[in-house]
């Protein structure tokens, strides 16, 4: 088992190395020149424009500025935004946030997907069953700005129950309706995959062997069908803890959430190579982990999975 | 049996020796099961009616879709999806089950009925420890609750079931355990409860012979000795006959014939089951003196399908009559040599596994030679080493006297038309999205023979061949039989006229009755078009009616190989012993 871990830690190495540097490359490559961007509509004088690229590196070649950048981060280093913030600060500022924001997120996903999916998979073909797969339905086809101003619109300014924006700060429950917001489409999605999965649990042999051993349908239920039912529901997760990332950034932009994705989306605006990769970075770290997470706990889902060596 | 019934025999005769108040255990009365359809009820189960008293065995036999384990399921109420009793009683110690409640029917199951099913398989949650799931059925049975308590009597159960480390392995799951391990477990389960009636729905049939005896046996004896009541779910009429004191015949939902099981075995009086007991391969080996007599039961018989009785005893008549040509077969060269053919396969871990060990025979053109042996002896990996989808270690393969190992590219494309397959699974081997035609034809056009008129002219004559109408042409396997889907295979097989058949476990799938029918197709085929086959199989009792010459294998070796006759006469291995004297219902007096 540590072995395992480790060699899928090891194995996450080449991973980073691979994605910081085709993201560093994309910024590079993108158009336009980010340090005049900087100075907006003014025309500053070249010796600031010099002093400026040579303070981030700009002025050198590509691979050197991506290899300085790298050999930062290993010393811990993220390097400094164009504010002339360091970039750890800002990770360390924006990432709690929307951690927070995607906990809540995949909490209420997954409980209250599989909640849904298992009750609509046992009463198939009835009116629960049916109106949760119309619901689903729209919430998947709903793209999530859409989601997000109706919900801003509807919970927060018609009736009043949560504030409409967020802001720097702000109490952990504000972040409860931008979190269901960003919740919504993969909601939607884990209540059919759940739904499917129990269908095709309950159809099994050994749920028919669990009732003719006597066992009430109450225990069956958890004991026999969800179990078994949640092996291909909890891969989903995993998988789509990436879509909630990119789901933050419209997200946060909305709700005005001081998290990763408002900030990232203004660093790639701005082409802050160093910022975009640091985040990026972290973030694919984060998804690493996650996945490696998901991993064991499919092992422990499933007796039949064991990871040698 | 000169004198043929015609007569329809519904409904159960209860034996005479009973006394008049002793109650029956179960009794079913009238028993309807439908299921609802897009198309509206379809009737699965049409007014059965049966008898069980206390410490008896009763057996309902059947092919698939003859309704007997609806029946079975109907007792305990557990129905598949969309089925339901629509009519009739079953008297459980005169409690009426199709009128329980959920609760009710809750503590009847386990408790008053145990239920082994079918296939070890599936019938286990992959997903929780056997002891979890030898326990459970004990607490939910109020049979102990105390944790230390539970535990021993899930020891003891499975003890009993016949797993003698039964305290080392509760701790592993389904998938460490073997088949018969498995079935042993579910046995155990069943009986967790030392109910008062045991439902076994073909509790073997996914079973190897030898593992399906020692299970049966131990099954006896087991209720025997708590007395427990036995209701046998079984499409065999040789084992039902083994292991049961009465037989109930079921057909399309209805009760054809019941009664004591030798009587019915030895004078069956419906025309039905006597096309059954003619057909079993079971009984085969006792049966070949049989001629004649039955084939007056197929022209009272007015069914769909062809009276399968009338051709197997003709299968044997042909068998027989092929024996000159076969002494002519041996002095041409042979079609295929195996040559100290070894396989081994590198496991990580363990170190190899040699799955083929040393293995050598021929077989002469036009013949048979059956490979006979239980899962996991290695026949398999022989089949397909031959067909060169899988590479020998050692050894060598001649087919038509070249060496397979040295045949690559073209030639290798020129071989395979020669040398085709057919498989076990009618369902999985043909491609489910391609018409009847397509599915034939490939093979033709893969092969690039002929024009598209030419081609079509071939699907057809081969659709001839195997009896099939030519309107199948454009239909898909879901249309079909699984008699139907395997004769489709043979045909698709024959497309390029080949020499060499290879059919591996090909008549494995099927109901007796259609059984019978393919292989009596096969042999047909074979005086037809002199092909050669390599038939793999694990039932001995198959190889009688089918094989010229048999090798027995087990554990990757050949321990016996002989003529068909000697292999059944007279047994040289302590091993082929047992394999023959695990066909149940071989030591069945016939008495026809």
């Amino acid at each position: 088992m540590a072995g395992y871990i480790l060699r899928r830690l090891l194995q996450a190495i080449p991973v980073l190395l691979g994605t910081t540097f085709l993201i560093y490359f994309m910024v590079f490559a993108m158009p336009g020149d980010p340090v005049v961007a900087l100075f907006g509509d003014k025309t500053p004088p070249p010796q600031v424009l010099e002093a400026v690229r040579e303070r981030y590196n700009l002025d050198k070649p590509f691979i050197v500025q991506y290899l300085l950048f790298l050999g930062g981060i290993f010393r811990g280093d993220f390097g400094v935004s164009f504010s002339g913030e360091p970039v750890s600060d800002i990770l360390a500022r924006t990432f709690p946030v929307t951690l927070q924001l995607a906990a809540i997120a995949t909490v209420f996903l997954a409980v209250g997907g599989i909640l849904v999916g298992l009750i609509s998979g046992l009463r198939k073909g009835g009116i629960f069953d049916a109106s949760a797969l119309v619901v689903s339905l729209i919430l998947i086809s709903l793209p999530i700005f859409v989601v997000a101003f109706t919900a801003q619109y509807i919970f927060g300014v018609q009736l009043g129950w949560f504030r409409t924006t967020v802001g720097s700060g702000a109490p952990i429950q504000d972040l409860i309706l931008p979190a269901m917001v960003l919740a919504t489409g993969s909601f939607a999605q884990i209540v059919r995959l759940t739904r499917a999965s129990v269908i095709e649990t309950d159809g099994q042999d050994f749920v028919r062997t669990a009732a003719s051993k006597g066992l009430s349908r109450r225990r069956i239920v958890p004991v026999h069908i969800l179990r078994n039912s949640l092996i291909p529901v909890v891969t989903y997760i995993a998988v789509d803890f990436g879509v909630l990332m990119v789901g933050a950034t419209v997200t946060e932009g909305i709700f005005n959430v001081p998290g990763v994705g408002r900030t990232l989306y203004q660093a790639i605006i701005r082409g802050e190579g160093p910022t975009v990769v640091s985040f990026v970075t972290v973030m694919v770290l984060i998804y690493l982990i996650v996945n490696l997470l998901v991993d064991l706990l499919y092992a422990v889902l499933d007796p039949r999975i064991r990871y040698v060596k | 049996m000169t004198e043929i019934e015609t007569q329809k025999t519904i409904g159960t005769s209860v034996p005479e020796s009973r006394t008049d108040d002793e109650r029956p255990l179960l009794e079913i009365k009238d028993l309807k099961v439908g299921f609802k359809t897009q198309t509206g009820m379809v009737t699965a189960v049409d007014g059965v009616n049966l008898t069980l008293y206390r410490g008896q065995s009763l057996a309902i036999v059947g092919e698939s879709g003859s309704g007997k384990s609806t029946t079975a399921h109907a007792i305990i109420n557990l129905l598949p999806g969309s089925g339901e009793i629509t009519g009739g009683q079953i008297l459980l110690d005169g409690q009426d089950l199709t009128k329980a409640t959920k609760h009710e029917m809750e503590s009847i199951r386990g408790r008053k009925v145990g239920f082994v099913p079918q296939d070890p398989m599936s019938n286990l949650n992959p997903v929780w420890s056997i002891g979890f799931q030898v326990e459970e059925a004990i607490r939910a049975n109020g049979i102990a609750s105390e944790r230390k308590a539970v535990k021993a009597r899930a020891i003891e159960v499975l003890k009993e079931a016949g797993l003698q480390d039964a305290d080392r392995r509760l701790k592993q799951f389904p998938h460490q355990f073997s088949g018969g391990m498995r079935q042993r477990v579910l046995i155990g389960m069943g009986l967790a409860a030392n109910p008062q009636l045991l439902i076994a729905d073909e509790p073997t049939s996914a079973l190897d012979v030898t593992v399906q005896r020692v299970i049966l046996d131990h099954l006896e004896s087991l209720t025997r000795e708590l007395g427990t009541t036995l209701l046998f779910i079984t499409h065999d009429l040789g084992l039902a006959a083994e292991r049961a004191e009465q037989l109930v015949v079921m057909y399309k939902g209805r009760v054809v014939e019941s009664g004591p099981s030798l009587q019915i075995l030895q004078n069956p009086q419906h025309p039905y089951t006597q096309r059954l007991v003619a057909a079993a391969p079971s009984l085969a080996s006792r049966r070949i003196q049989a001629t004649g007599s039955i084939k007056a039961a197929e022209d009272s018989m007015g069914e769909d399908a062809a009276s399968a009785a009338g051709e197997a005893i003709d299968l044997i008549a042909t068998a027989e009559a092929r024996a000159e040509a076969l002494e002519a077969a041996a002095a041409q060269p042979p079609a295929i040599v195996v040559e100290d053919l070894t396989k081994v396969y590198k496991i990580r871990g363990t170190g190899d596994f040699t799955a083929v060990d040393s293995v050598s025979f021929q077989i002469a053109k036009g013949t048979t030679t059956a490979l006979v042996g239980e899962s996991g002896s290695g026949k398999s990996t022989v089949a397909k080493m031959l067909l060169k989808l899988e590479d020998s270690t050692s050894g060598r393969i001649l087919v038509g006297g070249a060496d397979l190992a040295n045949v690559r590219g073209q030639e290798l494309f020129a071989l395979r038309s020669r040398m085709q397959p057919v498989f076990q699974d009618p369902y999985g081997s043909l491609n489910p999205l391609r018409n009847i035609g397509n599915t034939i034809g490939e093979p033709l056009m893969t092969h690039k023979v002929g024009t598209k008129a030419s081609r079509r002219e071939r699907v057809f004559e081969l659709l001839d061949q195997v009896s099939l109408p030519r309107t199948l042409v454009g239909r898909y396997p879901n249309e079909l039989s699984g008699g139907q889907r395997q004769r489709i295979a043979i045909a698709r097989a024959l497309a390029l006229k080949p020499e060499i058949v290879v059919l591996d476990e090909a008549v494995s799938a099927l109901d007796v009755l259609v059984q019978a029918q393919i292989l009596r197709l096969l042999a047909d085929l074979q005086a037809e078009l002199g092909l050669t086959y390599l038939f793999i199989t694990h039932d001995l009792a198959v190889v009688r009616v089918i094989a010229d010459n048999v090798c027995v294998m087990q554990k990757g070796r050949i321990v016996e190989a002989a003529t068909t006759d000697e292999v059944f006469e007279n047994p040289q291995q302590q091993y082929t012993k047992d394999l023959l004297a695990a066909i149940p219902g071989a030591n069945i007096p016939l008495g026809v």
